[in-house]
């Protein structure tokens, strides 16, 4: 944490959390901690202090604290955020409320289920699947700059599920693959070393992939690593409307889906 | 605690730890034998491991300009010679490798205009040799091998896991027993080989780099399983860590022509014996092993020695330097360190295109960990480790920049393969004696932290108290006095964290519970490396002792092993393997 | 072909939060959306009307009637505001469905909507050119 004892606090500010603690058989509720304010801290500070001084039980993920391991996502005054990239002072001197991100199951308190969101990348085949065979031996595929330009905003998804929960289609339908997991399918598929898109099309291109976003947009606004989901999604529906086409024009010949756009 | 299920889960191959060592080492089952089945424990989903904060590259050989030898000769030099030359030798000729295996399984690596892989200079080499994805290498790596990791269907992932203890049986290392986060539950998950790939344990001091869940508990485990914690004495300070937050500033800041000054504007290295400033502006700007691209622990001393002469500037967050990239210009800072600029915006409020970075030393990396071997098998048969829990050792007194992120694939890769031919030898898992192994753990957590009323201690008190205790004691610079009163200090941490009671006692992911067996790990390991720094009466690498100033070859060439006693830890010593360079003095700018 | 799960959470303990059905009041920017949604039906139903006038072009008593008629006024002033709506929002949006690259860099979104804002008041002005000029024939 980046409390310094030497600073004493005399401002305080009040945190209003949402508690589950689904062996206690209790319904959800909201708890108030009032916590120091200091303008450095962000609300991951307020919960471990939280934790550490006034309540053991509270229970949240988190781990690298700078916006990179993509851990602490929660619900900040109803915003999907990162909360070790949230700081008091934005809010201050009024409450804080802090729920878990919205539309998943919530484990207990701000803890989330995000298991089907693996799965789903798993269905989209987030890996590489070569469009050339070539063993390690022979050294590495070649890659201009601007080639690599074309994907690397979509490989800089954290996995934060904030998309997800500022995602009303998702939330309406949990079995919507998502602005995240399309991203990442998108990033393949962009990949000049990639040759899977083919293979991905059955799931990205279904009615559960990119046919049910109905880009309402604030999944690109949410995304704290400006990756533009909402973006890659249209962008795929361009190149899966442009296949449908060549596929009735030429049903033979019907080859090569979102490598170049 | 709920009453632990009797059936006992089992793979051929079980991988504590789901971060870049512990996914290369699955994928390498994967690829090696897919019939062979997998299991990966971890305590965070695998993509939330801390090689994710890794910024700068990973090193290896790819310019032709450059050799083994000269990788070699940097990394060995790096490491105050104590690095096992046979271990850096093996390690530089696998690393190009391993980075082109990356490379054919999605890593983004930033490119030449001819597409070719781009290098970068890091500190302490000769030639730039670190292979780089901007400045999110290691995000770019982790989630790579995690997204092709994903497709084994011979890979059980146990997400969310924590392994509380090694099951031996018949001397040998058959599983763990770990708790299930969503369910509270301790069950045996047995492995014909057990590796370890936890990572480090910086969170033993209290200004880090390191995430949170860095708590050493892979080491932990090995340790009181009675195998030996090497070198532990040996803590890498990384020069520039934003004060306050800790957070890392990237080496390729430097690589990029960054330079550090003091609070007169001066680029002080100069005055510490690592070569002559050359003007930012001239083109041989920035000369490779040299002044701002010196190695990591002699930048980090010369920063304690500028601020006793009073050359620091005094913040809130302690005493700090600047880091100026200004001339860097905004084009290429957006280009090759966009993160820097994002980490410095967030979290300090400054913009480095036109402002100067507070900087400061901040604990980094561990060299020291589960003493292995070249096949990173361990002591214990049937346990292997590799990445930052594990020590082969090829990082000595001081890791040299980007080597760790290739030490997590060629070592992991290498523990995947120990790992499986020691399962085709030792196939038979005794899995009724680690079950009732694991309900007895079962039994000893609960007594432990869920006796009500026993307590008196909280888990933040400790820690804190203990951060406290290594950082006056084991910091920088170091003393018999201030490393015996660190060591006498964790002794009685120890004995108060007997009366740690939780708050809660709940099964469903309890937190709580994990943060108090992440103390445990905590204090073991801050043990090893007090007592180990302690008895290490010269001054090597990172471990510098200012009542025994100068290195000594004749005591002190030499690995350090820890051994947990019922007391004070048993240290030991092994030889260092030398091959082709002798011990020699570290020159670092211009003779 | 992917991981197993080693995880034996069950879904039953946990809490699932159902979406309220005023969601879109929740904040600005849904609401915002779902006007967008809506006003297709304005330009629809403009749309329609256009193919009543058409319908009545041999008929230039019944196509003045029809345009002169209070419902038909009404419909152009609330469609002409939810049409420019309609627009406005799409070509914002314009950006992230066409990206143009010139080498590592994207062509700035502002171009991108830009350039659709002036092919659309091009359009508007030769249509009112060519309406006008029409007019002084007639």
């Amino acid at each position: 944490m980046a409390a310094s004892e030497s600073q004493t606090a005399t401002e305080t500010m009040k945190l209003e959390v949402f508690r589950f603690l689904p062996d206690e058989g209790e319904l959800p509720n909201f708890q108030t901690y009032e916590v120091p304010y200091r303008d450095d801290w962000v609300v991951l500070d307020a919960l471990n202090y939280i934790k550490d001084e006034i309540d053991g039980t509270l229970s949240y993920r988190w781990s690298c604290r700078m916006g990179v391991c993509g851990s602490c996502g929660m619900m900040v005054n109803g915003e999907p955020k990162l909360t070790c990239s949230a700081f008091l002072r934005d809010y201050y001197p009024n409450q804080i409320k802090v729920e878990p991100l919205n539309y998943f199951p919530v484990i207990r308190d701000l803890i989330i289920n995000m298991d089907q969101f693996i799965d789903k990348l798993g269905e989209v085949k987030t890996w590489l699947i070569p469009a050339e065979e070539k063993s390690v031996d022979e050294g590495e595929y070649l890659q201009t700059p601007a080639q690599l330009a074309k994907y690397k905003q979509y490989t800089m998804c954290i996995n934060c599920m904030l998309c997800y929960s500022a995602c009303p289609v998702f939330g309406q339908h949990p079995d919507f693959l998502g602005p995240a997991a399309i991203a990442l399918g998108q990033r393949y598929n962009l990949d000049s070393r990639d040759g899977g898109a083919d293979e991905r099309a059955d799931v990205l291109f279904s009615n559960e992939g990119i046919w049910e976003c109905t880009f309402v947009g604030e999944c690109s606004e949410v995304c704290p690593k400006n990756v533009d989901p909402a973006g890659a999604i249209q962008m795929a529906k361009v190149t899966a409307t442009n296949d449908w086409f060549k596929g009735l024009l030429m049903p033979k010949g019907k080859k090569k889906s979102g490598g170049d756009q | 605690m709920g009453s632990s299920d009797s059936t006992c889960l089992s793979h051929d191959i079980l991988i504590v730890g789901g971060g870049g060592a512990g996914l290369r080492a699955a994928i390498a089952i994967g690829e090696e034998n897919p019939d062979l089945t997998v299991g990966v424990i971890s305590k965070i989903y695998p993509m939330r491991s801390h090689t994710v904060s890794a910024e700068g590259g990973a090193a290896a050989v790819i310019q032709s300009s450059d050799s083994h030898d000269h990788h070699c000769y940097d990394t060995i030099s790096g490491a105050d010679w104590l690095a096992d030359q046979d271990a850096v030798e093996t390690f530089v000729e696998e690393a190009p490798r391993e980075l082109l295996q990356l490379e054919h399984w999605g890593c983004p690596w930033s490119r030449n205009p001819d597409g070719t892989v781009a290098v970068r200079p890091f500190g302490g080499m000769k030639i730039e040799r670190t292979w780089y994805a901007s400045d999110k290498t290691g995000f770019h790596m982790l989630h790579s091998l995690f997204q092709t990791a994903i497709q084994y269907d011979n890979v059980t992932r146990y997400d969310e896991w924590f392994a509380t203890k090694l099951l031996i049986e018949d001397g040998r290392c058959q599983g763990v027993a770990a708790v299930e986060l969503g369910t509270g539950q301790v069950r045996a998950i047995g492995g014909k080989g057990v590796i370890m790939t936890t990572g480090g344990a910086g969170r033993i001091f209290p200004f880090t780099t390191n995430a949170a869940v860095k708590t050493g508990d892979g080491m932990a485990l090995a340790y009181r399983a009675g195998v030996a914690l090497k070198d532990m004495e040996f803590v890498q300070y990384h020069p520039t860590g934003l004060p306050g937050t800790g957070i890392l500033i990237t080496e390729a800041s430097r690589g990029e022509g960054g330079v550090l000054l003091n609070k007169n504007g001066e680029r002080y290295l100069a005055n510490y014996d690592l070569g002559e400033a050359v003007d930012v502006n001239d083109e041989r700007h920035p000369v490779k092993r040299t002044m701002e691209l010196g190695p990591r622990d002699r930048l980090s001393q010369a920063f304690e020695l500028e601020r006793q002469k009073g050359n620091t500037l005094q913040g809130e967050y302690g005493d700090y330097v600047h880091l100026d990239l200004r001339h860097i210009g905004e084009k290429k800072i957006n280009k090759k360190l966009p993160f820097v600029r994002e980490l410095c915006q967030n979290y300090v409020g400054i913009d480095p295109v036109h402002e100067l970075i507070p900087v400061r030393p901040v604990i980094h990396y561990m060299m020291g960990g589960i003493d292995t071997d070249l096949q990173a098998a361990t002591s214990l048969p049937g346990l292997f480790a590799a990445g930052e829990c594990a020590c082969v050792s090829i990082n000595g007194a001081n890791r040299l920049g980007s080597n760790s992120l290739t030490e997590l694939l060629v070592f992991g890769a290498r523990a995947a393969r120990s790992a499986v031919r020691f399962a085709e030898q030792n196939s038979t898992i005794n899995k009724q004696a680690i079950t009732a192994q694991a309900t007895q753990e079962q039994t000893r957590i609960r007594e432990q932290f869920f006796q009500p009323g026993k307590g008196t201690e909280t888990i933040a008190s400790i820690r804190v108290d203990l951060n406290r205790a290594l950082e006056q004691g084991a910091g920088i610079y170091r003393t018999e006095e201030s490393l015996q009163t660190a060591c006498d200090q964790v002794r009685e941490l120890k004995e108060r964290y007997k009366s740690v009671e939780l708050a809660d006692h709940s099964l469903t992911f309890n937190t709580e519970l994990i943060a108090v067996l992440e103390l445990g790990s905590l204090l073991d390991v801050a043990e090893a490396v007090t007592h180990s720094a302690l008895q290490r009466r010269e001054s090597r690498g990172s471990h510098q002792r200012s009542d025994h100033a100068e290195r000594d070859d004749e005591q002190f060439l030499k690995h350090s092993l820890a051994y947990q006693t019922d007391g004070n830890p048993r240290i030991e010593y092994s030889d260092v393997s030398i091959t082709r360079w002798p011990p020699g003095d570290r020159v670092y700018g211009s003779k | 072909m992917t991981n197993r799960t080693g995880n034996t959470t069950t879904t039953e303990r946990q809490l699932i939060r159902k979406m309220p059905a005023n969601w879109w009041l929740k904040k600005p920017a849904y609401l915002r959306y779902m006007i967008r949604e809506m006003t297709c039906l304005f330009v629809g139903g403009y749309a329609m009307f256009l193919l009543m006038l058409a319908a009545r072009l041999d008929k230039p008593e019944a196509f003045a009637d029809l345009l002169a008629s209070p419902l038909a006024i009404a419909l152009q002033w609330i469609a002409l505001p939810m049409a420019i709506y309609h627009s406005v929002t799409w070509f914002n949006l314009t950006p992230k469905v066409l990206v143009i690259w010139r080498g590592e860099d994207k062509l700035p979104g502002f171009l991108i909507a830009g350039a659709h804002y002036a092919g659309w008041l091009a359009v508007s002005a030769g249509l009112i050119y060519f309406a006008m000029s029409g007019g002084t024939d007639g």
